[in-house]
């Protein structure tokens, strides 16, 4: 058995003869795994995700799903994947219990059949007491727990999330990664999931992807990730103003240190053990340290150190950039 | 029949899944249902009833029974009756637009996405729409001709209980071609904007245009042309001979069926073919 169950070569969606939405785009999923694209609004995520589900055609470029090509075999793609949507596309008139039998209905699964996987999904996610409720009735977090069972009623080898949380409060949101996880260990399916939340990316996935203007920067897992920058960070200051710079270095672990503007910026591998052993050599060396603090690197590091901005400010300039666009087209229309 | 999912490779499952919720969502939600029940009742009410033509006829004038006159001008003395049947029809050009609204909530709200990523055939997505139309508008066109009996609906000469089978396949094969034609306009569009001009636009000129209300041979030769091309003209005056004339001229009946039926064939089959061409993107 094939380990590669996503393979993307070169894939390339271009909009209009213009917008490269996803530009050369490589990478692997394996067997069992979950795999996050990370990107702010806008990076080329939900594209590349349009295509891999075959709804959308590549410009450029091939993928597979478990060995079958996505633009000449999207049919035996289609019955092999399953798909939870950005968007809650469950029938608001029609019950929960509906909605999912509606689903395995789309794959042809025998009635019988498709009645106890029902059963036995809305208990998993906790919706066997609502199930004859109208969707209209349920809640966001409701909604989305739905829309997780019905991604998964044809017993999928391969599941797409495509922002699984989003627009849940945080509360609902945690809940939401715990029915992921238990359908995963209920079902032992590869997931791929796109995500603009990175305590949702480092939480969930076992490797990320971190996807903006439509390449892929860098990819690997959470921890990796983070241990690319080089380790824990102490950033501290003493009471004299003093070059202890050298003394620092000695300290095991210590692998940098930066003097800037009286304070000390001191990257370890291991910040916990560090961070004792300098205030106890200042106090030996009789300097009184005012302020320490230790920052274990975050997703949000590690993006900044890779993009060169935080997730924030992209995800604001990509709104920016949407809005510049809106008011040239509003100009053009009154002139 | 099966692969290691449970899942049938039969290319057509999904199609009834999908009518039916369609159909589901209309007479599972009360508003909608009871507001199409009366939709029907108000067309008859207003254009059958009230402003029954019969009575501009003044029936003083010695030599002239104005029961002959209407007879003449519309194959029926009774104009409610002729005008019930135009209704009919005006029914399945209203609800059948509708469907080209329904594709694009579905892709606006994610729902097209979501049944695109399934192994249902795009032909399926597209009849499931045809289909749910065509027994919608069958259903309230039947409610017409309920409604129409108590007030005052005359059955022609001609009838017989088969007739009502052959007026119902009238009304298929019109909603059929009618919906396939408002979801290959509409196909492409995100916008709701799009199929509600689409609308407003065909509405009345399909209708008015037709011998919905009025007899094509009583109209100025211009719209006589447009209302000789309109599939709607076919579907009423053949529903008009099963139900009200007192003759059936079986060679006209059969051309009307052939008319409209190729009308549905025609437009099915372009609906087909932009649904693999353009469902994906």
């Amino acid at each position: 058995m094939s380990e590669d169950v996503i393979k993307v070569e070169g894939l390339t969606k271009i909009f209009n003869h213009e917008l490269k939405a996803v530009d050369h785009v490589n990478f692997i999923v394996k067997q069992g795994e979950i795999f996050g694209f990370l990107g702010p609004n806008g990076a080329g995520k939900t594209t590349t995700i349009n295509m891999l589900i075959t709804i959308m055609k590549p410009t450029e470029g091939k993928a597979s799903i478990l060995g079958c090509d996505i633009a000449n075999q999207s049919n035996e793609v289609r019955s092999s994947i399953g798909l939870v949507p950005q968007e809650y596309t469950s029938d608001d008139d029609l019950t929960g219990y509906e909605n999912i039998l509606l689903c395995a209905d789309l794959y042809g699964i025998p009635r019988e059949t498709s009645k106890k996987r029902a059963s036995e999904l809305l208990q998993l996610v906790e919706l066997t007491e609502f199930k004859d409720k109208k969707v209209q009735t349920y809640s966001g977090g409701m909604r989305r727990r739905l829309e997780l069972a019905s991604g998964l009623i044809n017993r999928p080898k391969v599941l797409f999330l495509d922002e699984p949380t989003l627009g849940l409060d945080v509360q609902t949101r945690a809940a939401t990664w715990n029915y992921i996880k238990t359908l995963k260990k209920e079902y032992g399916m590869t997931l791929f999931m796109t995500t603009h939340y990175l305590e949702e990316a480092d939480s969930l996935c076992d490797r990320i992807a971190i996807i903006d203007h439509g390449k892929i920067i860098v990819v690997g897992t959470p921890t990796e990730l983070k241990d690319s920058l080089g380790g824990d960070i102490i950033t501290l200051s003493i009471e004299k103003d003093v070059d202890i710079t050298d003394l620092i270095k000695g300290i095991v672990h210590v692998k940098e240190v930066k003097k800037d503007n009286g304070s000390y910026m001191i990257k370890s591998e291991s910040g916990e053990v560090t961070a004792p052993l300098i205030i106890e050599a200042l106090r030996k060396a009789n300097h009184v340290v005012t302020r320490l603090s230790l920052t274990k690197p975050t997703l949000n590091e590690v993006y900044l150190q890779f993009t060169g901005k935080s997730m924030r400010d992209a995800a604001d300039e990509s709104r920016d950039s949407a809005m510049t666009k809106r008011m040239i087209a509003m100009g053009r229309r009154t002139h | 029949m099966s692969n290691s999912n449970g899942n049938s490779k039969n290319r057509m499952h999904g199609l009834w899944a999908l009518t039916n919720r369609e159909l589901k969502k209309w007479y599972k939600a009360p508003a909608v249902f009871i507001l199409t029940l009366i939709q029907p009742v108000i067309w008859l009410g207003l254009l059958g009833n009230a402003l029954n033509l019969s009575s501009l006829i003044p029936n003083n004038i010695p030599g002239i029974n104005p029961n002959d006159v209407l007879k003449m001008t519309f194959g029926t003395s009774s104009y409610i009756s002729f005008m019930a049947v135009g209704m009919m029809a005006f029914t399945a050009l209203f609800t059948t637009m509708f469907s080209g609204m329904s594709v694009v909530w579905d892709r606006r709200l994610g729902f097209l996405n979501k049944v695109l990523s399934t192994p249902v055939s795009r032909a399926v997505i597209i009849l499931s729409k045809v289909f749910s139309a065509a027994l919608r508008s069958m259903f309230q066109a039947g409610i017409i001709l309920l409604i129409a009996i108590p007030l005052g609906f005359q059955v022609g000469l001609a009838f017989t209980p088969l007739s009502i089978l052959g007026v119902f396949a009238f009304l298929f094969l019109i909603c059929v071609g009618l919906s396939s034609l408002f979801i290959a306009i509409n196909i492409r569009s995100t916008r709701i904007e799009t199929p509600m001009a689409v609308m407003n636009l065909l509405n009345l000129p399909l209708t008015f245009a037709s011998s919905a209300f009025f007899p094509i041979d009583k109209m100025p030769d211009w719209l006589r042309a447009v209302a000789y091309a309109n599939p709607l003209s076919y579907t009423i005056n053949g529903m008009r001979q099963l139900l009200i004339n007192d003759t059936i001229n079986y060679s006209d009946l059969a051309f009307q069926y052939a008319y409209v039926g190729i009308f549905a064939a025609v437009l099915t089959t372009i609906g087909i073919i932009l649904s693999w061409r353009y469902l994906n993107k």
